[in-house]
């Protein structure tokens, strides 16, 4: 169910822009990444890299190695939309379809698998709403608007969307920003629960969150305006939030940063 | 790096603000302690409410502009009603069900049966053919298309909106005519066991080619307003169900189309609105026959507005009357057509409005 990930100097690009300088990590199946550092560092387009969403912009690029299980997500014989079905994401404000109703939105994924079957669809919607532990608060009403629930439901709703489809990896970019904390909390619940099936990355500028959840952490960072984000440090959560090596880490992670 | 020179053009303006500020202060030659008025966030008493002010005047003449499209609108009922009811009244024929129209004679006989039947047909057959077109383009245009091709084709779908109907009605008529005449001689001749493309001829002037021509008119307006609506999804939806593993045609139909869908149908109800009323253009092309007919092919069709045109002329009083009760039928049949494309809109609101 969970596969491990290797990036071996990545380096994305927006046109001439570099976003990011060759990274290189590895993330273990079964374990939540947890991805920190001062904005504009790269932590998303890296995120966005590994599910190949950050070519969907006009102009970007990347280059470097991304395997999954060995496998180059970017040869040139993969196909894209099967690289994202195994590589679930969920963005940082709640998207759920507007026009689709709770239900719709949770088997969105499936019909677009091309699963028809009204027993199987049935069963997965209330499999991984039961999962985003989102069932008890909406089974009553499937029927109703995606978009009518709170932020923090809908994007339990997004989780619930993205895990329906069986991936191997779920990446979050941020998922938190936009909720409050009661939700957020939730969230945390529930990424722990995913944990037992899923390999996660997440993307936070909440460090106490990343020392939560996470069982390692990368910092990423930037010298300056203009330049290309690297992978700093990247270790245990408990090292990076105890004993960083570098300087800026530990700058950044005691709130001295810049 | 990009900051410092910023902050010292700020450094700067606010230097010279306050210089200026007490430059001005003593030119006028009083001391800051005999400062007549109060500064503008308060400090003393409340000023009164000003009586007359622009806000007074503005709301009045707003309210005064709202009123008066009433006013209007009544205006132009009140007087159409009292031109069309004296020729219904001398009308010898049920208006609603005769077919022929012959208003001027001694004894009128004129319905209205045939015109709407055209015009309803004419219309309907414009919309088959533009609406699966101006979507295909909308589309391509909003989606696919790179954006250096994508704004000059817009541009002059924009342009093609420009080109007077009575241009189209010449071309239609002129142009048009002898490939539609072909291609009706080759559908009578394989399909002509079907009725809509039966009949022993001539072709050309027929319901088909009008149609068509309706069909390129109405384009542009279907395509521009599409497009609108399909580049306004929000990206994140679309970047949700490409993270879902939707191909760009499964993300168009899982995002794209269904939240353009009201705007699509207000679109093409534009286009039905626009083809609907169109005069000149089926005046120059269709054969003018006052019967009802689903062959498309033949030479004939008319329509309420091609009507007007055509015999208002040499028309009477109670000519004039009758083409005006036209008019009216006319208006009815529009009116129902937005009121069934409000209803479906209104019917979806819910999903729409708590999206925002």
């Amino acid at each position: 169910m969970a596969k491990r990930i290797e990036a071996s100097n990545v380096s994305s690009y927006y046109g001439s822009f570099k976003a990011i300088d060759s990274v290189s990590m590895t993330v273990e199946p079964k374990t939540i990444t947890a991805l920190i550092g001062p904005s504009g560092c790269g932590k998303s387009t890296f995120l966005r890299s590994v599910n190949r969403m950050h070519e969907v912009l006009p102009n970007a690029r990347i280059e470097g190695r991304l395997t999954i299980d060995d496998q180059n997500i970017y040869d040139a014989d993969v196909d894209v939309t099967a690289v994202r079905r195994m590589i679930g994401m969920v963005f940082q404000r709640p998207n759920p379809f507007p026009t689709m109703s709770i239900y719709e939105n949770a088997v969105a994924g499936l019909k677009l698998n091309g699963v028809k079957k009204k027993a199987l669809l049935d069963e997965a919607a209330e499999k991984s709403l039961r999962a985003a532990n989102l069932w008890d608060e909406v089974k009553d009403r499937l029927d109703r608007p995606g978009a009518g629930l709170s932020g923090g439901q809908q994007q339990r709703l997004c989780i619930a969307r993205t895990i329906a489809v069986e991936p191997q990896v779920v990446l979050m970019d941020e998922p938190c920003s936009a909720l409050d904390p009661i939700s957020t909390l939730a969230i945390e619940d529930l990424m722990f629960k995913l944990k037992d099936r899923f390999t996660i990355i997440i993307v936070t500028h909440n460090m106490q969150q990343a020392a939560r959840v996470s069982d390692k952490t990368g910092f990423f960072s930037i010298d300056k305006t203009g330049d290309p984000g690297r992978l700093i440090e990247y270790d245990d959560t408990q090292k990076i939030f105890s004993n960083p090596t570098q300087k800026k880490t530990e700058d950044y992670i005691t709130g001295r940063f810049g | 790096m990009g900051e410092y020179p910023s902050r010292s053009v700020n450094a700067t303006a606010g230097d010279s603000g306050v210089t200026s500020g007490y430059a001005r202060g003593a030119g006028s030659g009083v001391s800051p302690s005999s400062y007549q008025e109060p500064p503008l966030g308060g400090g003393s008493a409340l000023p009164k409410k000003t009586r007359f002010s622009v806000e007074t005047g503005f709301r009045g003449l707003s309210t005064a502009a709202g009123a008066m499209v009433l006013v209007i609108i009544i205006a132009i009922a009140v007087f159409l009603v009292s031109k069309a009811v004296p020729a219904l009244q001398a009308n010898t024929a049920n208006f609603l069900t005769e077919k022929t129209w012959f208003p001027n004679d001694a004894e009128p006989v004129f319905g209205i049966a045939a015109l709407a039947f055209g015009t309803v047909l004419s219309s309907i057959i414009a919309l088959i053919v533009a609406v699966p077109i101006a979507l295909a383009i909308a589309l391509f245009l909003s989606h696919y298309a790179p954006r250096r091709l994508a704004t000059p084709l817009g541009f002059v779908i924009d342009l093609l909106a420009a080109v007077p109907s009575v241009v189209f009605g010449l071309w239609g008529r002129d142009v048009l005519q002898v490939p539609v005449r072909n291609f009706s001689v080759w559908l009578n001749e394989y399909f002509g066991w079907l009725p809509i493309f039966g009949g022993e001829g001539p072709f050309g002037q027929s319901i088909m080619l009008g149609g068509l021509v309706l069909a390129i008119m109405v384009l542009p307006i279907v395509t521009s307003l599409s497009r609108e609506v399909f580049q306004q999804t929000p990206g994140m939806n679309e970047e949700a169900a490409l993270a879902l593993g939707a191909t760009r045609w499964e993300m168009i139909r899982t995002a794209v189309l269904p939240y353009g869908k009201p705007g699509v149908i207000a679109a093409v109800m534009l286009g039905l609105g626009r083809a609907l009323g169109e005069t000149i253009a089926l005046a120059l092309t269709l054969g003018i026959t006052f019967n009802i007919s689903f062959n498309l092919i033949e030479n004939g069709g008319n329509s309420i507005a091609a009507n007007i045109a055509n015999t208002f002329g040499e028309a009477n009083a109670t000519g004039r009357g009758a083409l005006i009760a036209s008019g009216l039928v006319l208006f009815a049949i529009t009116l129902v057509v937005n009121m069934t494309a409000r209803a479906i809109i209104y019917r979806r609101r819910e999903f729409r409005d708590s999206a925002a």
